[in-house]
């Protein structure tokens, strides 16, 4: 393949770990091919950095099909990258020019606290469901499948909020670090679904207190996180959302059991 | 684990958001009727000031007025003091900043800048409280023809100055940009998203944030050109 | 040499299952609450079986090396997940689901597994369907369904192309509930390092926090293995860069036999390789042969554009050579083909190594279709395509808008470019039908074991078995071991065999820093998967086997003398990691080289380039080899092989015929 390659400047945040303060530091990296990937740009970043005997960067990644939401690099200032519904593993080279600088920062959120370079903890979003991202039903306990017909506008709308993919770049483009469109995303599939129906209210209470207790920030209805969502979902999830919860809020008996029991 | 029974409605994210849509929207009502009573001043000569000192009077003796007047000055204290919890929680969701974020590739200015403009606004409110508000309420002013209070003639000597007239103007610039975002945001702050009306609230929204500033700047630019 | 015994239940196919359930000993709520269960990896078999295991009130501890149990690599399945409903009302049952699978596996699995398999394939559905997993539906609100490779009825659930996410994120919500719950402790970011294996009994596992490098013991009266396939030993496969071995071959190495190692399952439908720097290969749903058409150039070394090659210069060539099926012709039939065209010289691209997926007919037939149904009878082309597109957009676009990402070619206007890649590794450990190992107490589940699949996985059915050995397997099975041990107690990881499984732990690891050569892991690893792919990938001979075992022992001391892992192994240090991997990877890369050699007929995933009929077809020998290859671990020498003896009573075997 006869491509002209590239050669770009790299401007990346390092930061040996939680504890200790990081800066960004650059790196030049020549003869990058067009066709890679953007973290197979960091590969060959990586091997150059290992051979030469630096620390190489630490980042997350896992499926590189831009569905695990495992990847998670700020780039250029913005989550995932300048294309729109894309992860970084997707985002390819063929989008930057020769001799462009390139700032890589990581995921900036409180919930998210950086583990080392560009890897960050998102065990908040793990706790957040756990506070109610499920329907209550044991193993064995499902009727038949086609027992209850559920609406295709219904059922398209709730799939669309599902494809979220958990990756935290609604927290990180969000000014205010809020976790409003992961949240409701999953509050809204559930509240869509009839299978959902029994525990909306406790759910949409849960989840919502459980976001705030984890340090995220409020929504401003910016509308950023779904521009840069990689699932491309929308805030009318958290208009749902918002709906959802000032419902429980106003009618909703606090119970003394948590729903979590079974 | 059970519900936290001290985690009310107003202590949550949501619960706050709700409110400042509330007291907001309450606010975008009272400036229509604000500036309703405002375009009395395009009347030239004494039928006006006759006509806008009774509309004063009125305004501050009318109980069903007073009412709402404490509903309006709650909602202003509410929404600066929930926007600046907000606005704090906000802060510390993010301690760390980004080196370099590209804010205008997904959202409105006004939309990020809600808080400096909300700010700018509260300054233009004191100032123009005590200008005027205060000066009709507690102030020695003189009266006019009918033996009303005369504020009809604070108002005109007011917009005889040039910087006045600017403040007013600018502030006027900075609501407007304030309601661009904020109008439309309250009603997703309340859930109130539709697919078939959200464009419409949205439309009206910025229609909205447009004229009613405007109406509001109009007038003291008209009355210093006058 | 011996026998293994598969504890397959007596009776008639049909009733094994539900006769075995009937019989088998059960855990009393009391004791559940004493047992402890370790769960090593979060995926659809993990993930459905800690929530289930934790639902019946056991103590469940589930570990994944990821950030959170959601991105475990079931996640990126696509296509939609098999279940003999029948809804579609086309002659579907649990035997054709039966049927289909043994014989897509080329009649190299254990009946009465694959029968339970399909039995419970109809509860997976309604399990899914009840925890909010949005499938799609119909304008009745009813499920909707779509057929796939390898079978001739519509089968297949599915949502969008991302039926794995919405299956695991099901499951993930049902584990979320269980560490709500506090019937499951998490461990993210835990990566399995050693089986503990005490007075013959797998008794827990060493962890390294991956975060802190901590190395921890962890202790249960069970550990379930759900640690998926082992494709990357080539490298470039479509698995997730972190998939690994390294659970299931500590597991080896502590005497667990490995199942037929070799059965590798090539995808016939991915995106090629473009260059040196490449990392994976993507996979492009196989319900894209549904509507696409295969082909390559009739003339060799065409170098038109594919839109200007006329239609009678184009060869359909699984049209040509498989009537019957055409273009669903099962994974192993049609990605050998697209190999045989590319060797042949007829392959598209670059590299010449793709074939053409084409799409043009299919938006025409749609758009004439959908003209149609909006009552429009005489529509210009265009207007025919572009309702074909919205049709075909509807159905695929994810997908294509993936293939447009990676490649920039737009595949409405353009075929796409596809070929063959390691998907999906239907060998594991080898279990018997309670899917335990051949040590107790260590079960393995889903893509990790070697049990339903043969020689070859249908498609849509790795989701099935994943949630089937979860949700509706394991819960009893586990129960039936677990009955002895009610009166056993906290284990203790004090004793001296936790202690000796952490010390070859921190050994290991030890030397690996130590090294300190001039190479990177990622070096050592793309190596081995250019011996792994050219000599034990879609087509193998004695010889290139023979080769590949004494490279890959040279690899693997080159490696151990050679290799640089930086940074510090107390600490986050994801070079680390790989290199333990990667250690692994190239042990195992030899014992699949062994099993390769020593199976000696092509059946399956397995091409032995000598065993195969004049028109290039595989040629099968079940009266020699119709049975499992379980290998055991030898510290030194080659490994040792026992077979399990393959009895077909319900099914005759016959040659495999799409044609």
């Amino acid at each position: 393949m006869s491509q002209n390659t590239m050669n770009l400047k790299l401007k990346i945040w390092r930061q040996k770990r939680a504890s200790t303060p990081g800066k960004m530091v650059d790196y030049t990296l020549n003869g990058v091919n067009p066709e890679m990937s953007f973290l197979e740009m960091m590969d060959v970043l990586n091997q150059q950095l290992i051979e030469g005997g630096e620390e190489p960067v630490a980042f997350d990644h896992d499926c590189r099909e831009g569905i695990c939401g495992m990847c998670s690099m700020f780039i250029n200032g913005r989550a995932h990258g300048p294309m729109t519904g894309t992860t970084t593993c997707q985002l390819h080279m063929r989008h930057f020019n020769d001799g462009d600088t390139i700032t890589i920062e990581p995921w900036r959120s409180a919930a998210f606290p950086v583990i080392k370079d560009l890897s960050v903890d998102r065990s908040s979003f793990d706790r957040i469901i756990q506070a109610g991202g499920y329907v209550s039903v044991n193993t064995g306990a499902a009727p038949d499948a086609n027992a209850l017909p559920i609406p295709k506008e219904n059922a398209d709308a709730a799939f669309d909020a599902a494809t979220c993919i958990g990756c935290g770049a609604c927290v990180a483009t969000c000014k205010n670090a809020s976790a409003m469109l992961f949240v409701s995303a999953k509050v809204s599939q559930l509240a869509l679904l009839p299978q959902g129906a029994p525990e909306r209210q406790e759910r949409a209470l849960r989840m919502v207190e459980q976001m705030d207790k984890e340090g995220f920030g409020n929504c401003t209805n910016t509308g950023a996180c779904e521009v840069e969502c990689p699932k491309g979902i929308s805030i009318e999830n958290i208009a749902r959302m918002n709906r959802e919860f000032l419902k429980a809020s106003l009618v909703k008996k606090k119970k003394k059991a948590g729903m979590a029991a079974s | 684990m059970a519900q936290n029974a001290s985690y009310g409605l107003l202590k949550s994210s949501i619960g706050k958001k709700v409110f400042m849509a509330l007291t907001g929207l309450f606010l975008c009502l009272f400036l229509v009727g604000h500036l309703a009573g405002n375009l009395q001043l395009f009347i030239s000569g004494q039928p006006g000031q006759i006509q806008f000192n009774k509309y004063a009077e009125f305004m501050t003796t009318n109980p069903a007025v007073k009412i709402l007047s404490y509903v309006t000055y709650f909602s202003i204290l509410f929404h600066v003091f929930d926007g600046l919890a907000l606005t704090l929680k906000n802060r510390k969701a993010r301690p760390q900043r980004y080196h370099y974020k590209k804010d205008s590739a997904n959202s409105i200015w006004s939309s990020r800048n809600m808080g400096v403009l909300g700010t700018v606004i509260l300054v233009f409110i004191v100032l123009h409280m005590s200008n005027f508000w205060f000066k009709m309420h507690f102030g020695d002013i003189g009266v006019d023809a009918e033996g009303r209070k005369d504020l009809y003639t604070v108002v005109a000597a007011s917009f005889e100055q040039l910087w006045y007239v600017a403040i007013y103007a600018i502030s006027m610039v900075a609501i407007g940009f304030h309601l661009w975002h904020g109008f439309a945001s309250g009603f997703q702050s309340l859930g109130l998203n539709h697919s078939a009306y959200t464009p419409l609230i949205q439309g009206f929204g910025k229609v909205f944030a447009v004229v009613v500033p405007l109406g509001f700047a109009i007038i003291p630019i008209y009355m210093y050109l006058t | 040499m011996s026998e293994l015994n598969s504890n397959i239940p007596k009776g008639p196919l049909a009733d094994k299952w539900q006769t075995h359930k009937n019989s088998i000993r059960l855990v009393n709520p009391a004791n559940k609450r004493n047992i402890d269960v370790i769960v090593v990896g979060t995926g659809l078999a993990g993930a459905s079986a800690a929530a289930s295991l934790g639902e019946m009130g056991y103590n469940v501890k589930a570990f994944c090396f990821q950030d959170s149990p959601r991105r475990a690599h079931s996640i990126a399945a696509q296509g939609g997940i098999n279940a003999a409903k029948n809804y579609r009302n086309d002659g579907d049952s649990v035997y054709r689901l039966f049927y289909d699978t043994i014989k897509g596996g080329d009649y190299r699995s254990r009946e009465a597994n694959v029968h339970r398999l399909a039995e419970v394939s109809v509860n997976i559905i309604d399990q899914c369907v009840a925890q909010g997993v949005p499938f799609a539906r119909e304008y009745g609100g009813l499920l909707d369904n779509r057929s796939f490779g390898g079978v001739q009825v519509s089968r297949t659930f599915y949502a969008k192309g991302q039926t794995g996410q919405q299956l695991l994120l099901g499951a993930y919500s049902a584990l979320s509930r269980q560490v709500a719950a506090g019937q499951v402790k998490l461990y993210s970011r835990h990566e399995m390092m050693n089986l503990v294996m005490v007075d013959g009994k797998a008794r827990g596992i060493i962890a390294r926090n991956l975060v802190t490098g901590e190395i921890e013991r962890h202790s249960a009266h069970a550990v379930l293995l759900c640690t998926g396939g082992y494709g990357n030993v080539f490298y470039l496969s479509t698995n997730a860069m972190g998939s690994n071995v390294t659970a299931t071959w500590k597991a080896h190495k502590k005497g667990a036999f490995f199942g037929n190692p070799c059965f590798t399952q090539i995808h016939p439908t991915c995106i090629p390789v473009s260059g040196d720097y490449q990392s994976k290969l993507t996979l492009m749903s196989e319900s894209l042969r549904n509507d696409g058409r295969i082909w390559v150039p009739k003339a060799k070394d065409d170098k038109r554009k594919p839109v200007d090659i006329p239609e009678e210069e184009r060869d359909y060539y699984l049209e040509r050579r498989y009537p019957a099926f055409g273009n669903l012709v099962p994974r192993d039939v049609a990605s050998r083909a697209a190999k045989e065209r590319c060797d042949a010289g007829y392959g598209v691209g670059q590299s010449k190594m793709a074939v053409y997926l084409d799409y043009a007919s299919a938006i025409e037939r749609y758009g004439k279709a959908e003209a149609n149904k909006q009552g429009l009878p005489n529509v210009d082309t265009a207007t025919i395509l572009k309702l074909g597109k919205q049709v075909v957009a509807a159905k695929y676009g994810n997908l294509f808008e993936m293939y447009e990402k990676i490649t920039g070619d737009n595949p409405y206007e353009t075929p796409m470019r596809i070929y063959p890649a390691v998907h999906y590794t239907m060998g594991g450990l080898w279990v018997d039908y309670n899917l335990m190992s051949n040590l107790d107490g260590l079960f393995v589940l889903g893509e990790a074991n070697f049990s339903d699949h043969g020689a070859n996985r249908l498609g849509a059915s790795a989701l099935m078995q994943g949630l089937a050995d979860g949700y509706f397997v394991v819960p009893y099975t586990l129960g039936n071991y677990l009955a002895d041990d009610i009166r056993t107690g906290p284990i203790s990881t004090d004793a001296p065999e936790f202690e000796q499984a952490e010390k070859e732990v921190t050994d290991t690891m030890d030397r690996l820093m130590s090294i300190n050569g001039d190479k990177t892991v990622d070096y050592f690893h793309k190596a081995l998967g250019k011996i792994m792919w050219d000599k034990c990938g879609m087509a193998r001979s004695e010889q290139g086997l023979k080769e590949a075992i004494s490279e890959i022992k040279a690899l693997r001391e080159a490696f151990w003398s050679e290799v640089r892992v930086p940074g510090d192994k107390n600490e986050f240090n994801p070079e680390l990691e790989k290199a333990c991997r990667v250690a692994d990877f190239l042990e195992l890369g030899e014992l699949m080289c062994y099993d390769a050699l020593n199976r000696n007929e092509s059946c399956g995933g397995h091409f032995r380039e000598e065993y195969q009929t004049e028109e290039g077809e595989a040629l099968r020998d079940d009266e020699n080899y119709t049975y499992v290859a379980a290998w055991e671990y030898k510290e030194s020498g080659e490994p040792a092989l026992h077979k399990e003896v393959l009895e077909f009573e319900n099914v005759k075997p016959t040659t495999r015929s799409y044609k």
